[in-house]
This record gives structure tokens, sequence and C-alpha cells, in this order.
């Protein structure tokens, strides 16, 4: 059974002002499955709508933000969850504990008002439940591994350095040992060197909970260095997705594989080309395949018919009339 | 005046204060057609009530209270007017220097500012109208106030002004060879304007405030009509016990317009430059 | 030195600095003017009947040493100084020989206390309903509550008060209008003694309220619409945090600090408030004291009363200043 399983998901923004309706279709008809223990990487550009995804995925939709179709269901120990149909309540008990969260802007996740301390008891003293002082230990024991200083719980956010803070996050999000964390883009606001630092530790913590992580970003090194399998998400649609070695092989779809040629290698000198037009307006998207403007390859049926994601090799699906060749 | 005219239709705020203010000020233009002059006393006969020949009674001293009333709102918003005019020129002069200067003086400016932000003023204004007795005039009442009453406003012009300079249109602007002047005048005066405009809507309301409080003590004028002073007459004439209510509610019903409109137009202007609460309006 | 220890110090500064410009002001109004108050203060005695003109001049010179104008301008400034220092602000003239800051020192604490009750009251009130409304934006009751603070908002608190004393006292007489407490009551702390504070203190601190209320409630509805969309309210959210404590330690507890600065500027204005209404309800304060001072030329309790204003709302200010960074840790000293 697959930790997470979404189904047909539609997720639009629905606005409405002045007599004039406006569907932003940020995700449009996607399905995907993740594995336990497996590192599923999604990667795309700023408006492939990776974010809407997640934040629909993690049941944190407002308006106008509305999941029109689709759904989306957890298998944890106790029972599969179907986040659209759960109430408050079942949301509540499974956040943190089955399902976390490692946000992006480390800058500013934390209370600026409180010390770290007050994070970890306001969102895992509630699951953990020891008395107080077991749960300090259970939670330094947790940050010793994660080589953190336990000190750490006594400062605030602000005297701590951005990489040192995003590390806190990772703490903070996986001490109840979640099954299942959707990573948002955690290395995209800090500089190279503390990025491998966060990276390793996120690898490590996986490795050690056997959690399954759903990671986003539009770094393809990031993904090639740590995902088990990617997706590749272009105009609210997936389409490619595979295992990561495979795809970095070969691409099948043009878009993954423009992205793969784009990313510069050691001893590479060939100039690189950009893609010429730009991502389509979601809340106006062309018919048939959304890539077809760009394509190279595109033709008839492409600009009629929306091509279904399909294997085209076992475990490697594609949405694509004309596939780049093996 | 597009814009004027949008921001009337679609915020109902704005329009209920510049419906307001408009019958006040309509008022206090009447006093240009009043058939009596301001200080005439025992022109009319006194203490009567309203009634269709004296449309808000008449007070003990003989005077027609319409009429009256209409001079006593025209001095009073006079009187808000020109102080918020003169604190203006301080607090733009400070809070735009203090502002794009920035650095020590800044700091030094602000140091004075927030001084006088906390100084009680009421003792000094009364300790002010102790010494001069019965030399105190509007004008120089008008100056004090000006002098005093500027730091607040001039805390938000700086603050506007701070985060101006550093908005990467105007280093886009300087880069593109804008001279300052152009860059003042067509970058940053459209969002200097609007907090210029609603704090002096609340410096009106805190000036002719402090007016009326004064005023009814006698810490003014008296022989001025103004709002206040006509308060202060009513309570020097125990108009309450003896029943002459008018002569205290027609000018406190004026006033309490006066302030209502201003303040409603301050609040909207605020909201109307606050972007996130625009981004609010269009969703609902 | 960084840290709090700057942080204090620049506070000190600035409270200094206030004192020093707020005196100077007072010397300026009362030292600059072309009008003499002793030649005033003579005129105002002389007037019903006439005095022979030696005892004119013995008044005159003692009058002057009263003062503290004899001498020329430095000497005067250096006198003003020395006298504040010493707390001495000279005898009452309205009550002599009683010194005035012997009347200050009766009428302050009535202020002190209607200030400290009235503004703590307003001020977490305000705040608490802003808060919620800001938070729960379609609650109906909250909307309502905001649009009533906000009608008495704009009005000064002058007019707020006569309102209250027309329909208390006028139009429903349950409250008493006047003074402190009962007159000629046993002022110890009997309960009897406290019930009678209370009556009598409702309405001026009712006065108060009703008009600092709007202000906060404001304010504080609208910081708070703007925390809830920043980036660690939404992650407690995503973690599931129950909202009642992600509205007590996220929201309000982020809110809040702005807030306290803005006490902090505003008790000038609180304080004019208070005054202007202590003589509205006869309360026995430092207020009414300063009106009653006014309308028989006591120049050295008027004087008294500004200065003594003057360095207590200083340091008020100082006070709360001082207790900012408690609430707001990331304070560092400019």
């Amino acid at each position: 059974m697959s930790v997470l399983a979404v189904e047909g998901l539609r997720a639009w923004y629905r606005t409405s002002a002045l007599g004039v309706s406006r569907d932003v279709r940020a995700v449009d008809g996607i399905s995907f499955t993740v594995e336990a223990d497996e590192i599923y990487g999604l990667a795309g550009e700023s408006s492939s709508g990776k974010t809407t995804l997640i934040k629909t995925i993690a049941a944190a939709t407002q308006p106008p933000l509305e999941v029109v179709a689709g759904t989306i269901t957890f298998t944890f120990p106790g029972g599969a969850i179907e986040m659209q149909r759960a109430d408050r309540r079942t949301l509540a008990s499974i956040r943190w504990r089955h399902l976390s969260y490692i946000m992006q802007g480390s800058m500013s996740v934390l209370n600026p008002v409180r010390r770290i301390r007050h994070a970890f008891v306001d969102f895992a003293f509630r699951h953990i439940g020891e008395p107080k002082p077991r749960f300090f230990e259970t939670v330094r024991a947790h940050l010793a591994r994660l080589r953190l200083e336990p000190d750490v719980l006594d400062a605030y956010p602000h005297q701590l350095s951005g990489g040192m803070r995003q590390r806190v996050t990772i703490a903070l999000a996986t001490v109840c040992r979640p099954e299942f964390i959707i990573a948002d883009e955690p290395t995209t606001a800090l500089d190279v060197v503390v990025q491998k630092d966060v990276l390793a530790m996120i690898r490590e913590i996986q490795r050690e909970l056997g959690s399954s992580i759903l990671f986003v970003t539009h770094d393809m090194a990031v993904h090639a260095n740590l995902a088990d399998r990617l997706g590749i998400m272009y105009g609210g649609r997936l389409v490619e997705e595979g295992r990561t070695a495979d795809l970095f092989r070969s691409p099948r779809h043009p878009y993954t594989a423009h992205l793969i040629a784009s990313l510069p290698r050691v001893g590479d000198t060939t100039p690189k080309a950009g893609l010429s037009g730009a991502p389509p307006n979601l809340a106006d998207p062309p018919a048939g395949c959304r890539f077809h403007p760009r394509c190279p390859r595109a033709s008839d049926i492409c600009r009629r018919e929306v091509p279904p994601l399909e294997p085209l090799a076992p475990g490697h699906r594609v949405a694509c009339f004309h596939p780049e060749p093996a | 005046m597009r814009s004027f005219l949008a921001l009337l239709k679609s915020n109902r705020q704005f329009a209920s204060g510049v419906v307001l203010l408009a019958l006040v000020a309509g008022f206090a233009c009447l006093s240009f057609f009043s058939p009596y002059p301001p200080n005439d006393s025992f022109v009319v006969p006194p203490d009567l009530p309203p009634s269709p020949e004296y449309w808000f009674g008449t007070t003990s001293r003989g005077q027609e209270l319409f009429w009256l009333l209409t001079f006593a709102i025209r001095n009073t918003l006079v009187f808000g007017i020109v102080v918020a005019v003169l604190s203006r020129l301080l607090a733009l002069l400070i809070g735009l220097v203090a502002g794009y200067a920035g650095g020590w003086v800044d700091r030094l400016l602000m140091s004075i500012n927030d001084t006088f932000i906390v100084i009680p003023l009421f003792p000094i204004l009364v300790l002010f109208y102790f010494v001069l007795k019965d030399h105190m005039s509007w004008g120089l009442l008008a100056l004090m106030m000006a002098f005093l009453g500027w730091s607040y406003d001039a805390r938000l012009i700086r603050s506007v002004a701070l985060s101006l300079r550093h908005r990467e249109f105007t280093e886009t602007g300087i880069f593109s060879g804008m001279s300052t002047r152009q860059i003042l005048v067509e970058e940053h005066l459209p969002y200097v304007l609007p907090i210029v405009f609603s704090t002096t809507m609340n410096n009106i309301n805190w000036s002719i405030g402090l007016e009326v409080t004064l005023s009814v003590l006698g810490f003014t004028d008296i022989n001025t009509p103004t709002i206040g002073v006509m308060i202060y007459w009513a309570n020097q004439h125990t108009a309450l016990v003896a029943g002459i209510w008018w002569w205290i509610f027609f000018p406190v019903l004026l006033v309490v317009m006066t302030f209502i409109g201003l303040f409603l137009l301050a609040v909207s202007m605020n909201e109307y430059i606050d972007p996130r609460s625009r981004l609010g309006r269009s969703e609902r | 030195m960084t840290g709090y220890p700057l942080y204090l110090l620049t506070r000190l500064g600035q409270f200094a600095l206030v004192i020093f410009i707020g005196i100077n002001i007072a010397f300026v109004v009362t030292h600059a003017t072309p009008i003499d108050p002793v030649e005033q203060s003579i005129a105002a005695s002389t007037q019903f009947g006439s005095i022979n003109p030696e005892a004119v001049e013995m008044m005159r010179q003692s009058l002057k040493e009263l003062y503290g104008l004899q001498g020329g301008l430095w000497d005067q400034y250096v006198t003003f100084w020395r006298r504040i220092a010493a707390g001495d602000f000279g005898p009452s003239l309205s009550a002599f020989p009683t010194p005035v800051s012997i009347l200050i020192g009766r009428a302050l604490p009535w202020t002190v206390a209607l200030l400290v009750i009235s503004t703590l009251l307003t001020w977490v009130l305000g705040n608490l309903l802003g808060g919620l409304a800001g938070y729960y934006r379609r609650n109906r009751a909250l909307r309502f509550a905001g649009i009533l603070a906000m009608a008495f908002h704009p009005i000064p608190y002058y007019i707020v008060a006569f309102l209250l004393l027309i329909v208390f006292g006028y139009l429903w007489p349950i409250l008493p209008i006047s003074g402190g407490y009962t007159m000629n009551m046993e002022q110890d702390w009997s309960a009897e003694f406290i019930l009678s504070l209370l009556r009598h203190g409702l309405l001026p601190v009712a006065s108060l309220a009703l008009v600092g209320l709007g202000g906060w409630f404001m304010g504080m509805r609208s910081l708070v619409s703007n925390v809830v969309t920043e980036d660690y309210v939404a992650y407690a959210e995503l973690a599931g945090v129950e909202r009642s404590r992600i509205l007590r330690s996220y929201v309000m507890r982020n809110a809040l600090v702005p807030q306290v600065t803005g006490l902090a500027i505003s008790l000038g204005s609180i304080f004019n408030g208070a005054i202007i209404t202590e003589q509205v309800f006869g309360y026995p304060g430092v207020g009414t004291l300063l009106i009653s001072a006014v309308h028989a030329g006591d120049y050295s309790l008027v004087l008294g009363i500004t200065t003594v204003s003057i360095i207590a709302v200083s340091f008020a200010v100082l006070l709360i200043d001082l207790a900012y960074p408690l609430l707001d840790p990331r304070v560092k000293a400019r």
C-alpha cells in the first residue's frame, strides 16, 4: 500500500470579482503515488503548480484555492485517511505525528517572540505525551542525533543563523518520527555549503526513520542527489515520472529532456539553448498538451488532445504523443 | 479627481465621511448669510426652545442659536485647518528630512520627535494661557499648538520616506538618471500624499478637540464664538440646570459630526493606502 | 556593549532629554512672555481696595523671590532648575502657606490611580477585543463592538465626559458625578470607603475608557490580520497546533509588541484626557487642581503641576520602554 495516493487531483484558484469569474488551474489532473521509505522529488519551474500541489496534499487550502476534483489518500499504520473528507480532529491528530512539513522560508517559520523550546512543546508534546522532563529528554536526544547542540532549545529564532534555523526546523519536523514528510524547497534560501549540510541531514534522517519524503524543488541538481523517484510538473500537470537515474539518463518528455540538457556538466562546453516562449497562463491554458506552444516536436494531435500519463517502461511514465527516443 | 470619485463610490466609509463634512462645511458657509453679527447679544428673546421661527432656539444671551452656531462652527473649522496646515509644514519637514537623510540626522530628529510625543501638551497649553491671560489670541494659540503637535505625524511621514528611499524603483530612477526633484515629485509624492491627507484629518480632529477643551474651560478668547466657547457660555449660564438643553445639544451635535466625518476620511484613506486591505476587498 | 545594557542606557538618555526639553519649554513659556506674573498677582490682590505703596513694594519683592524671578534671565534659569531638583515649588498662593509640593502630593495619587486603572483596562480590553476581531473576522458581535468602539474614538475626552455627566447626572442619576469619595467619609481602608471610591471612580474611568478603546481595538485588529498571514502562523497551523494556542502564543503575542510601543506614545494624550475628565467630574486629582489654580491665579501651583506632569509622564514612558524587551526579545539598541 502506498503511503500517499493522489488520484485525479484538480485544485483551482477560483476568484470572482465585479461579475468576472476566473479559474487559475494550478493543479489540473494529477495522479501519482509515493511509497514507503522513498524520497519522491517533485520538479518544475516557478509557475508549474508544485506549491499548490503540496498545499493541497497537506490539506492547507484556503479560499480562493479549492479542490475541484480528485482524492488524496494517506495510509498510515493506524489506517487510511482521505484528506478531503477528514474532519478537523482527525487532521489534527495526524498532523506532525504522521505527516509533517518542512517549509521554505527558514527565516520566519518559527515564532520570533518565543524560544525554540516552545515550538517543540507546541508542535510535538501532544503526540509524544510523556511528562515534560522526559519529553525534553527525548527532544534533546533527537537533537543530539542530528548533531545539534541541546542549548539551541533556549535560543530565540533570530539568534540562530539561517542554516541553523533550517536544521532546527528539520529536527522539529522529524521529532515525532512521522511516516510522511513534505519538504518544500528546504534549501533554496541557503548558500551552497549550508545546503550540503541540510541535504545530508535530510538523507540521514530519512534513512533512519524510513519515512517517505515528498521533496519539492526546482533545483535539478538537488534531485539528482537526493530523490529516488522524480516527477516533473509542467503547467499544472505531471509530464514525466520515473526513477531518478532513468530520468537523467534518458528523459523521454521533451520538457524533461530540455531540463536535463540545460544542467551544466564538467567538461561539457556546448552552448545551452533556452526554451522559447513562456510557461502557460494557468488561467487560460492552451488546449491539449500544455507544452505544445514551446515544443519542437508538437503536432496536430498535441494541440487538440491531452496526452495521458502512461508507462513507456516499467516505473517510467510519460505524458507525450511524441516522446524522445530511449 | 478621478480617484476621488472612484473612492467615493467604492468606499462607504469615505463616502459617509465626505457627506458628514459637506453638511458641516455647508452649515459653516451659511454664516456669511447671517442676519446678526456674531457678537451681538439680546437681539432676540432669550431662552426660547427650538421652533419654526427659531430653528435651534435661542440662548440666554438673546442670540439665535442657529446663526450663532454657523459662526461657531466656521471659526472652529478654520482654527483646526490653520493648525493642521501649520503643523503639516513642520511634520513634513522633519519627517521627510529624517526619512531621507537617515543616519545620525535621523536619530537626532527622532529623539527630539519622541520628546514632543511624550510631553503632555495640555498642562503646557494651560500654562501658556495662564501667563498670557487676556492677551491670548487665536493666532498665538494656533502657533503654539502647531509647534507642539507635529511630532506624531512626523514619525508616520518619516517611515514612508524611509521605505521609499530603499525601494527599488527609487534606485532604478537614480540609475536611469532622473533628477532628485523628478524622483521626489513623480515617484514618491503619490505615496506621501495619502498619508499627509490622513494625518491632516487626524490633526484637525486633534486641534479642534483641544480647542473645544480649552475653550470650555475658558482658557481661550471667549469673545469669539467657537464651539468650545459656546459650551463655555452655556455652562456659565447653567444651561443644563435651567433646562436650556438646545444650547448644548446643537453645538455638540455639529462638532461630533465633524469629528466622525474627519475620522472616517482618515480611516478610509489609511485603508486605501494599505494594499493588503484593498486586495481583501476585491476578494469579497 | 550590546543588548539590554545598551538599550537601558539609550532609554535613560531619552528620558533625560524629554525632561530637559519639557522643563525648558515650561521655562520659556513662563519667562519669555511680556506678562509679568508678579504684576499680575499684585493686580489680583490689590483689586479690591488700595494698599500703601510700600506694602506693595514689599509684596513685589517677596513675590519675585517666591517666583524665582530675581536677577537676570540666567539667574532665573539657574534658580528654576535648582528648585525643581529640590522638589521645591514654593508655597501656593491660593492655599497660602501650604507648599505646592504638598498640594500636588495630595492630588497625585488620585490621578495616578485613575490613569493606571483606566489605561490598563482600556489597553487590555481594547487589544483583546481587537485581536479577536482580527482573527475571527466574520464574528458579528465583534464587528458590532468594533463599530461602537470606533464611534467614540474620535470624540474628544471632554465631550464624552460631558455626555456621561449628562446621562448619569441628570437623566439617570445612579452614579455620583463629583468628588473622589462620599464627602465626610472616614478615609480608612474599610470596605465602605473602598466601595465609595469605586463608585466615584466609575464614571471618570468609563469616560477615559470609551474614548481609548477604539484606538487600541482598531490597531490590534489590523495588526492581527497582518500577523495571521505570517509564515510562522501558517507553519503552526500546518502542524495542527490548537487554534486557541495559535491565537494566544503566535498571533496575539506578536501583534501585542507594537501596541506596547503605542502605549508609551499615547501616554501623553491619555494624561491630557485625564486632566479634563477629572475637571468634569470634580475628581480630586491633579487635573482639577490645575484648573482651579489657573482660576485662582496661583502661579507657583500651575508651574509646579506642569513640571510634575512632565516628569511623571516621562517616567511612566520610561517604565514601559524598559519593560518592552520582555515582550520582544529581538530588541537591540539602535
